[in-house]
């Protein structure tokens, strides 16, 4: 049975509605990631779930009882803020510590419990110290201490690494995800990051403009986009979308891409219905699925070669992106660092069409 | 050539700072002025004030022309010196500055963190308070003191000074609180505290400088303030203001300047203590939240 279960929740704000009927569930022990541009309602519906921002419509359970009129402090569950919202007046043992206090436990008791806390964060050396006087990686730990301190039933994170610089946020990010390990908490956690979505995640929630895209593990969410804009907003550098067109010779199908009928593809293996004659659709190919040969996949049963002029070139060091134009189009290729490629000239790019994806250009969700 | 540049414009800024500084000195010295002539005033004997020279320093200064000031001279009828008065206005100012600024925190607190429908409206009606002249609520103002049967009694100028300053003091807080992240009260809300838990144990202990700010311009008001206190206040009652007032026009015998000038100062002592006091933990309020950041 779910642990937490979002049933239909609506938000209205003003004559907008923020939330559009949004469904989740989630099992004890899950790590939920809500991820999606601004402006989607992540925030919102982080705030609905901690009793900030009422829902106009529909239900919140945890646990099994419904949670919609408890006031926030009555859910059992912990927020860890975008800007921390340490209190600045308070040293970090008294912010740590504010909450058992307005629950009135014993100071004796408080005392440990916040010691335990700290060593699990290893803050213990900062204690006695304000906020003021914090790192912003320190700051984001007494945030966390505060949150852990309370051992609630579901954490909620709203955004809680964007404050951060890169190298930090990676190594925070890894916290967060030992945390979940250890303690097996039920975490809720709000991103507009999707790598943080598909590292953290055991499940993934995309909203766009106040509706669920699409829920899934970040392998489905990542290899089987529900439509355009998953698959768009999912993956870095963004999933190629190649406009074609069907083919058919012979009972096979195949797809001719930059309207050029001399360039073919034989239809990817996902595809399992027969698609009509001449119909529109869009290819859609992770970086790493087009290739330089000497990295295509040997057991790929579905593959292509096509040459394209390269027109610009990213190293990254560990692999090269390497960008390819053809008829006006272009994409974005992934290849081994070491192979020779020079700008502007021609270079035969291998197209692994196992994992490509095929998207219908009208309705945006995804064929096959 | 550049180089050389640089040389001039440097002379030029030093030429001109010093400028600034001549120009400040000179100001300030011109507003000193009449507090200078007050101070040795009061230490002169009559005979060497009737001398006529009013910047010469005083042959024998003497301090009993404030001995008067506070205990003996002529208020009116009673000549017991303004000391009774100089209290008055202290039971005055303290609960009608300290009601004023907490009930003006508490506002502002309402104002921004626990909004409500029309909170605008609301906060636009007090600002009014601040435009509202004095004289045109004296009336009113007096009627219902008389109805509340607070005519003439300390209590009712402490009500009245409470309700004019409630515009200013609600102004200062919410401004200050407006700037004040949202986030801090939600997760106080989550962490179980209330309404005025939040108040007292998050909002207010980071409120040091504005409280300052508001108790400065509070203090100040009500303890310079003379229309109020010779309205609804009279006689014995009066606060410091109107004694002076009655003491520099009592005319029997000769005018004692000396004594005036001296009651005078004993007015404005309270004030500037207030400055020299609060003003440096009001910078060190402003200092502390600029260098941390």
């Amino acid at each position: 049975m779910s642990f937490l279960e979002i049933k239909n929740i609506r938000k209205k704000i003003g004559n907008v509605e923020i939330l559009k009927g949004i469904n989740i569930d989630l099992e004890k022990g899950g790590f939920l990631v809500l991820v999606g541009p601004s402006g989607c309602g992540k925030s919102t519906l982080l705030n609905a779930i901690a009793g900030l921002l009422p829902p106009s419509s529909g239900d919140i359970v945890i646990d099994g009882q419904v949670i919609n009129d408890l006031h926030p402090s009555q859910r059992d569950i912990a927020m860890v803020f975008q800007s921390y919202a340490l209190y600045p007046n308070m040293t970090v043992e008294q912010n740590i510590a504010f909450a058992l206090e307005m629950r009135g436990v014993e100071k004796a008791q408080r005392e440990a419990a916040v010691k335990q806390v700290a060593k699990t964060l290893q803050i213990e050396h900062l204690l006695k110290r304000r906020p003021s006087q914090l790192s912003g990686g320190q700051r984001q730990r007494v945030a966390m201490g505060r949150a852990l301190v309370r051992q609630p039933r579901v954490f909620l994170f709203d955004e809680p690494l964007s404050n951060l610089d890169a190298k930090l946020r990676v190594e925070v990010r890894a916290e967060i995800k030992a945390l979940h390990q250890n303690t097996n908490a039920t975490i809720v956690y709000v991103t507009h990051d999707q790598i943080e979505a598909m590292t953290l995640a055991t499940k993934i929630v995309v909203l766009k403009e106040g509706m669920v895209q699409q829920v899934g593990t970040p392998a489905e969410i990542y290899n089987h986009p529900a439509n355009l804009f998953v698959a768009d907003f999912m993956g870095s550098p963004a999933m190629n979308m190649l406009k074609g067109k069907v083919v058919s010779a012979g009972g096979a199908q195949s797809i001719s891409l930059f309207g050029n009928e001399g360039v073919q593809v034989t239809m990817p293996p996902s595809v399992t219905t027969i698609l009509p004659e001449g119909k529109d659709v869009i290819l859609g190919l992770r970086p790493e699925t087009i290739t330089d040969a000497g990295l295509v996949d040997p057991d790929a049963r579905a593959t292509a070669q096509i040459a394209a002029d390269v027109i610009m070139v990213e190293p990254t060091g560990s692999d090269t992106f390497v960008t390819g134009k053809l008829d006006g189009a272009s994409f974005t290729a992934r290849t081994r660092s070491d192979v020779q490629v020079r700008l502007g000239e021609k270079f035969p790019f291998s197209f692994n069409l196992d994992k490509a994806v095929v998207f219908d250009p009208e309705s945006g969700s995804r064929i096959g | 050539m550049s180089a050389a540049n640089e040389t001039v414009s440097a002379g030029q800024a030093r030429v001109a700072r010093y400028f600034i500084y001549a120009a400040l000195i000179v100001l300030a010295l011109v507003y000193l002025l009449p507090l200078y002539v007050m101070l040795i005033t009061s230490l002169k004997s009559l005979d060497e004030i009737r001398g006529g020279d009013m910047l010469a320093l005083p042959g024998s200064p003497s301090i009993a022309a404030w001995v008067k000031a506070w205990g003996e001279a002529c208020i009116g009828v009673s000549c017991v010196g303004i000391k009774g008065y100089f209290w008055n206005s202290i039971k005055m100012v303290v609960p009608a500055v300290l009601i004023s600024t907490l009930l003006g925190a508490l506002n502002g607190y309402v104002l921004t963190k626990w909004r409500f429908p029309g909170h605008k409206l609301v906060f636009g009606m007090m600002l009014f308070a601040c435009f509202i002249p004095f004289q045109a609520v004296l009336i009113p103002m007096a009627r219902l003191l008389g109805l509340l049967g607070l005519s003439n009694s300390t209590t009712g100028l402490v009500m009245v000074h409470v309700i004019y300053g409630l515009g200013f003091t609600t102004l200062f807080f919410r401004n200050y609180y407006e700037a004040f992240p949202d986030e801090l009260v939600k997760a106080a809300m989550i962490d179980g505290a209330g309404f005025f838990r939040i108040f007292w144990r998050i909002l207010l202990p980071s409120s040091g400088p504005i409280i300052v700010v508001t108790i400065i311009y509070q203090f100040t008001n009500i303890w310079n303030d003379f229309l109020f206190g010779i309205s609804f206040a009279g006689g014995e009652g009066s606060p410091m203001t109107v004694a002076l007032n009655n003491l520099v026009s009592s005319s029997t015998g000769v005018k004692e300047y000396n004594v005036d000038m001296a009651a005078a100062v004993f007015a404005a002592l309270p004030t500037l203590f207030v400055y020299i006091v609060a003003g440096r933990y009001f910078v060190r309020g402003l200092m502390a939240g600029a260098v941390k950041g």
